[in-house]
């Protein structure tokens, strides 16, 4: 009974978040890896640009609900998503085209793109600040819960709880199939296999008459819908806000160069590396030790390695040691 | 004639100047009308001009002078800027005392700087923080919100008396917070109550979920949340309750409020709190005295405004002088025991009272009472979540 209740104190509080978290991080990071891929620069604008599809897809929430439509258990902001993923994918191709475009031509070095990015991000805020406000908001609608705690303890009869929210749930399902369905597009079809071709050799790939800006544009439109993506299922997970989208930006990159800066499944394992040190790392184990060890022997102490506070210490921890012990990432990415 | 006429306006006009300089008095209104609680003080800037509009219109106050206001920004947050309005209002507008100033940190820095060096009396109807009770003030300052240390004795007491005896404590990490955590500890465990964990959480995260971990680890099932409701302190009970962590929560005044019910309803009801304020025969008086007045007095701080403004102008009266230094000298006497009592909207009998030598004691619109160190004891209302909303159960 007690390594029962310690298993679902631990799925409740650790693998659960854990997950969920490191789905929308897998997500976030993939698209900074395929800028980074085939644009070769880090795309600092990519934390505003979460947040840009974001608001697209809550205000087009609140205009759905306000019409009385919905998905009934499962939020609106699903049926929102397009929307918000059409327009993040106009504005990003509009800044490729007014910024990005210039410095190929001018054969720019990556450190200048980034420089630039960095401008567009701050664009970006200022936008999405303009438009919804600094303030939190909250979009979520439908069944807030698969399961609440409280139902859960009934139904087991155990002591510790577990809750899945939907938001959990849909955060972790839609990440399979999208990596699943992005994985088939770049190994199965020839937009795909010519993407690959240009990431590894640009000018071979030039040579063998690949259009290069038509796979930039491509590789605009898939980051700009996994951007919104990652962004909306965050945003519904937890809460919308521009600044922590900002934030968010550190743990994507973390993810991005544990795994391998450049490599899709490097983006993914990443993800949840970063997520689940977090987690694991900020976590107070006391309960969980009280559970599993014989009586008499619970810890005093929280048992908890470092205060929450410390969260995005931990983030900025992982990319200091990778950048010193393996700056190739898992999955021997490039270097930045 | 015409020359005559001249003659006569012009003589008529310079009495007239001659006489309004003799009878006003000017007094200082010190809020934060720009800044983070500009949309608090607008009401609480009236609610202190209806006291002194009410004694100069008895015509009581002084054999018959009035008391114009003179309103300066305190930003709230600006202690610079705050210091520099208060030093204009002292030295160049000569008041003979402030009213004000609101948040803790400006009134801090203008109690030091500003009011206590020059000898002139403030009032602040909201600087809550503790520390307030301990600065050097000469006895110039003075307030008519309670320090936050008293409401954590209070919802300790709350807490104890209904049979809890292991809570968690989260409190938002700043001065207010931070005071709040540290007397309800102190309180709850001099009552012989535990307190498994004391976290700080940061406003403004999108999720909570890693520091209510950490929260429930403790064991413990109460939480008490020392926030504000439309920042962490949301966030701490969303968490909590999407977890399943904690179920029911204890909250002191930064968590009263009705969206908070509204947002999470049902998995609320049973969670109870203090946020101050009394229901005595004052409170509702000052209603009545807001709403002839046109505007609406229930509201944060408005009552305080009220009677820390009506204070001044019963001081200057006892003291039968609007001398700085004498008004300081009559504060706690107007304010304390033994003496008439006195009610919202009876401040024209009270300066009645006083000039015909008699001694008054002025409770007003929240009982006032002053310690020794010149702040309030204050009144706490006990709440609970029923049906709703946040329900008054009953009064300490």
């Amino acid at each position: 009974m007690d390594l029962l209740n310690a298993i679902v104190l631990f799925s409740n509080f650790v693998v659960l978040p854990g997950l969920a978290y490191g789905s929308q991080l897998a997500l976030g990071a993939l698209g900074v890896t395929l800028v980074f891929g085939i644009l070769r620069f880090a795309n600092f604008a990519h934390g505003d640009m979460m947040a840009f599809g974001t608001m697209v897809t809550i205000l087009v929430t609140w205009w759905l609900q306000s019409a009385g439509i919905g998905l009934g258990v499962l939020p609106t902001a699903l049926l929102a998503l397009p929307f918000g993923i059409a327009f993040a994918a106009l504005f990003a191709l509009a800044t490729d085209r007014l910024v990005y475009r210039y410095y190929r031509k001018v054969r720019a070095s990556p450190g200048v793109f980034v420089m630039a990015s960095i401008g567009v991000m701050f664009i970006m805020n200022g936008i999405v600040r303009l438009v919804i406000g600094p303030e939190d908001q909250r979009f979520g609608d439908g069944e807030r819960f698969i399961i609440r705690a409280r139902e859960f303890r009934e139904i087991t009869g155990l002591d510790e709880g577990l809750a899945i929210r939907t938001s959990q749930a849909l955060t972790i399902v839609l990440a399979i199939i999208l990596v699943a369905a992005l994985f088939w597009f770049l190994q199965k079809t020839k937009t795909g296999t010519s993407m690959r071709a240009f990431s590894d050799n640009a000018n071979l790939a030039l040579l063998s008459g690949i259009d290069p800006e038509r796979v930039v544009r491509i590789t605009w439109l898939i980051a700009a819908a996994l951007a919104t993506i990652a962004g909306a299922l965050y945003g519904l997970d937890k809460s919308f806000k521009p600044f922590t989208y900002f934030q968010l930006l550190l743990p994507i990159f973390a993810a991005a160069i544990v795994g391998g800066i450049g490599q899709p499944v490097g983006a993914i394992v990443g993800g949840y590396i970063v997520a689940f040190s977090e987690v694991t790392i900020t976590y107070a184990y006391k309960k969980l030790l009280a559970y599993l060890l014989p009586e008499g022997l619970e810890p005093d102490g929280l048992m908890q390695f470092l205060s929450t506070d410390y969260k995005f210490a931990v983030s900025f921890i992982i990319l200091v040691i990778v950048l010193l012990v393996r700056p190739t990432g898992i999955f021997r990415g490039k270097v930045i | 004639m015409k020359k005559f006429l001249l003659a006569t306006t012009f003589l008529t006009g310079m009495t007239g100047a001659v006489l309004a300089d003799g009878h006003e008095i000017k007094a200082g209104v010190i809020l934060g009308f720009t800044g983070p609680i500009e949309s608090l003080t607008p009401a609480m800037a009236d609610s202190a001009e209806l006291a002194w509009k009410e004694a100069s219109n008895s015509g009581a106050l002084l054999g018959g002078k009035t008391i114009v206001p003179i309103r300066a920004d305190s930003t709230c947050n600006d202690s610079a800027a705050a210091t520099a309005a208060a030093e204009r209002l002292v030295t160049s507008d000569k008041v003979v005392a402030i009213y004000g100033a609101d948040c803790s940190g400006v009134t801090t820095a203008v109690a030091n700087s500003v009011g206590v060096p020059n000898g002139v009396v403030m009032v602040s109807p909201s600087a809550t923080s503790p520390a307030l009770s301990t600065i050097e003030d000469n006895g110039y300052f003075f307030r008519t919100a309670p320090s936050d240390a008293r409401q954590g004795q209070v919802l300790a007491e709350i807490v104890k008396g209904r049979g809890i005896s292991e809570v968690a404590i989260t409190f938002t990490n700043n001065d207010y917070g931070k005071g709040l955590a540290d007397s309800f500890s102190t309180a709850f465990e001099g009552a012989g109550g535990k307190v498994l964990i004391t976290a700080a959480h940061e406003d403004g995260k999108a999720d909570y979920s890693a520091e209510v971990g950490a929260l429930s680890a403790s064991g413990a099932k109460v939480l008490v949340v020392f926030g504000y409701l439309d920042q962490g302190g949301r966030g701490i009970v969303q968490a909590s309750l999407d977890s399943g962590a904690f179920d029911s929560f204890i909250f002191a005044d930064g968590m009263i409020g009705q969206s908070l019910v509204d947002a999470f309803g049902e998995d609320l009801v049973g969670s109870f709190g203090t946020a101050p304020g009394g229901e005595g025969d004052g409170a509702a008086r000052f209603l009545e005295l807001a709403k002839a007045a046109g505007f609406d007095g229930d509201g944060p701080f408005r009552p305080e405004s009220y009677d820390a403004a009506a204070l001044i102008a019963l001081a200057m009266q006892a003291a039968g002088s609007s001398d700085r230094a004498a008004i300081q000298a009559k504060m706690m006497e107007v304010a304390n025991a033994p003496g008439e009592k006195i009610m919202a909207g009876e401040i024209g009998k009270a300066l009645k009272i006083l000039a015909d030598g008699g001694d008054i004691d002025y409770v007003g619109a929240t009982n006032v009472e002053f310690n020794d160190v010149g702040e309030v004891f204050g009144s706490y209302k006990e709440l609970e979540v029923k049906g709703g909303k946040f329900e008054t159960i009953k009064v300490h």
